[in-house]
């Protein structure tokens, strides 16, 4: 539903995005990660409309951003970092205006206005002005202004910057709500953030994307290249586990702790995938094997592996 | 249209509820009110028509220092809360954000034009004037009005801050009014066309005596095309930077 192709932007000489390419379906929610510096935001404005690319196309369900300007904006909603607000209306007016300035008439922009509040649960602080609102509310007024004109995509840049547990836990449910209607897209530093809410995340390096896929495909590929990270619960001595572990072949790094009298949780980097070997050198080392497990690769450790080569 | 009138509305009842708005409209009428005291009720006779005269003249020149102060925020405000991404990621084109803003600053500047009607009414209580007359006049301070609001919102369009936009708009608005008095100090040609371009010397003077002038319509209008003109075309340019 949306495509980027050959995405490339410049300013002036300096190259902030080159040849950017990916595919979003429709109600999908995809992250978008970067470094600072990364491109992440030129592409979010070029994305939003703000910004005209110095080469590559954005076709949103069928129509071309770039030649088609205003009725391709007509079909994205936008939330800043910053929400943009008029702090001097009430909510229900700032949100009402928002959708008249999309390009809705009145009357469909009151038909939508109760259901797009309740959306951003806004309904119980409607008639207030946006001035007196808390920062969590505020975000959810820029959500509300993003969605009013039932835009096919809509680009949230750091929709939980700034709120506190409560309104982050509620704002996962308000972006979840959001994707049964359209596409979402996700910027954010909040690693886990995006594990969280995205079905997919991009991963953007050096103005490039240098992976993308479900966290569990990002895992695995961060993974291959960084060799296999296991928890093991093993009874034995000391000596004898430092034997086996030295014996084991692949073992770039352990690391032990004794749990209870003879039980030991050992902590082993690979650098490969050989765990076979492993286990085999502990069992002839005199070690008994209670419990193997790979550790869950954290996202933090997935993204930096996939960006450092791009970074440097 | 829809659109522009969307963002007309906006600004125009952003200066009615901010107390600026206000502080430029009575600080503009008391300076009317006082230029009016000190030069059209003199205790001197004058002739109504000359009253009527000085009157066109400082109210225009009131009206495009407030075009200054009223014009300085509209871009250049938005930019600096961020609420500018509202307008850029509508579906409105530049011209109808350019034109509505405009529409705005000129709506507020007629309201400082209502107001002063008082002053020309006094003069039928010891003088003679047509309404005629009175109309032109006013014809004139709104179409220097509206140059004034026009170079205003380019100057806001190419802002980053408010006050860089009030100084780049004084400097612009100053040229205009002062160049009668370089054009006396230039050789032809260049003293005919720097000539034609002041605003008060050449332009405003057939008002200021109840005479439409086309070409001076031609040339305000002219002038504020040119510069809404200008204002489209940096909103252009920033998508593109």
């Amino acid at each position: 539903m949306i495509t980027v192709e050959g995405l490339t932007h410049y300013y002036g000489e300096r190259r902030a995005i080159e040849d950017i390419r990916f595919q979003i379906s429709a109600n999908e929610i995809v992250g978008f990660l970067g470094l600072n510096g990364a491109g992440k935001s030129t592409t979010l404005r070029i994305l939003a409309g703000l910004l005209v690319p110095s080469a590559g196309s954005i076709t949103i369900d069928g129509v071309d951003l770039v030649s088609a300007g205003s009725s391709a904006r007509a079909r994205i909603g936008y939330l800043p970092e910053d929400p943009p607000l008029y702090r001097e209306m009430t909510v229900r007016e700032f949100v009402a205006y928002c959708g008249e300035l999309k390009g809705l008439d009145r009357a469909t922009v009151q038909s939508r206005l109760d259901g797009v509040l309740k959306i951003a649960q806004l309904t119980h602080v409607q008639h207030r002005v946006i001035q007196e609102l808390s920062h969590g509310y505020r975000k959810r007024c820029g959500i509300a202004q993003a969605i009013i004109h039932k835009p096919k995509l809509v680009i949230l840049d750091e929709p939980i910057s700034g709120l506190d547990p409560r309104q982050i836990v509620e704002m996962r449910q308000v972006i979840r709500d959001l994707a049964k209607d359209c596409t979402v897209l996700i910027s954010s530093h909040i690693l886990g953030e995006i594990s969280e809410t995205c079905d997919r995340i991009l991963v953007l390096a050096g103005g490039k994307i240098v992976a993308q896929g479900t966290e569990a495909e990002l895992a695995s590929r961060a993974g291959s290249a960084a060799g296999a990270r296991l928890t093991l619960v093993v009874r034995g001595t000391a000596a004898a586990i430092d034997a086996g572990l030295a014996a084991g072949g692949a073992v770039v790094k352990s690391d032990k702790h004794e749990e209870v009298g003879g039980i030991w949780r050992v902590h082993v980097a690979l650098a490969n995938d050989d765990r076979e070997t492993l286990v085999a050198a502990l069992v002839g080392a005199g070690v008994g094997i209670r419990k193997l497990v790979e550790d869950e690769s954290e996202l933090e450790q997935i993204f930096l592996g996939l960006t450092q080569g791009a970074s440097a | 249209m829809k659109g522009i009138l969307l963002v007309a509305r906006r600004d125009f009842w952003a200066y009615i509820n901010t107390v600026w708005g206000w502080a430029i409209l009575a600080l503009a009428l008391l300076l009317d009110g006082l230029f009016f005291n000190v030069f059209g009720l003199t205790a001197s006779a004058q002739y109504s028509a000359d009253v009527l005269d000085q009157f066109v003249f400082f109210t225009s020149g009131i009206t495009l220092a407030a075009a200054v102060l009223i014009t300085m925020r509209l871009f250049a405000e938005e930019r600096q809360t961020g609420t500018i991404v509202l307008l850029d990621s509508s579906p409105l084109s530049e011209g109808q954000i350019v034109f509505g803003k405009y529409l705005s600053g000129m709506a507020f500047l007629s309201l400082f034009a209502v107001a002063t009607a008082y002053m020309p009414a006094l003069i039928f209580v010891n003088g003679k004037v047509s309404m005629e007359q009175i109309a032109v006049g006013y014809l004139g301070i709104l179409l220097m009005g509206s140059a004034g609001v026009a170079i205003g919102t380019w100057a806001s369009s190419i802002s980053r801050n408010q006050l860089l936009a009030a100084v780049i708009s004084t400097v612009v608005s100053v040229f205009f009014v002062t160049c009668w008095m370089l054009a006396r100090l230039l050789d032809p040609p260049f003293k005919a066309i720097i000539s034609y371009v002041a605003f008060f010397d050449k332009q405003l003077q057939p008002f200021q005596e109840g005479r439409i002038d086309t070409q001076g319509v031609f040339f305000f209008v002219s002038i504020t095309f040119a510069f809404l003109l200008l204002a489209n075309r940096s909103l252009i340019a920033r998508r593109w930077e």
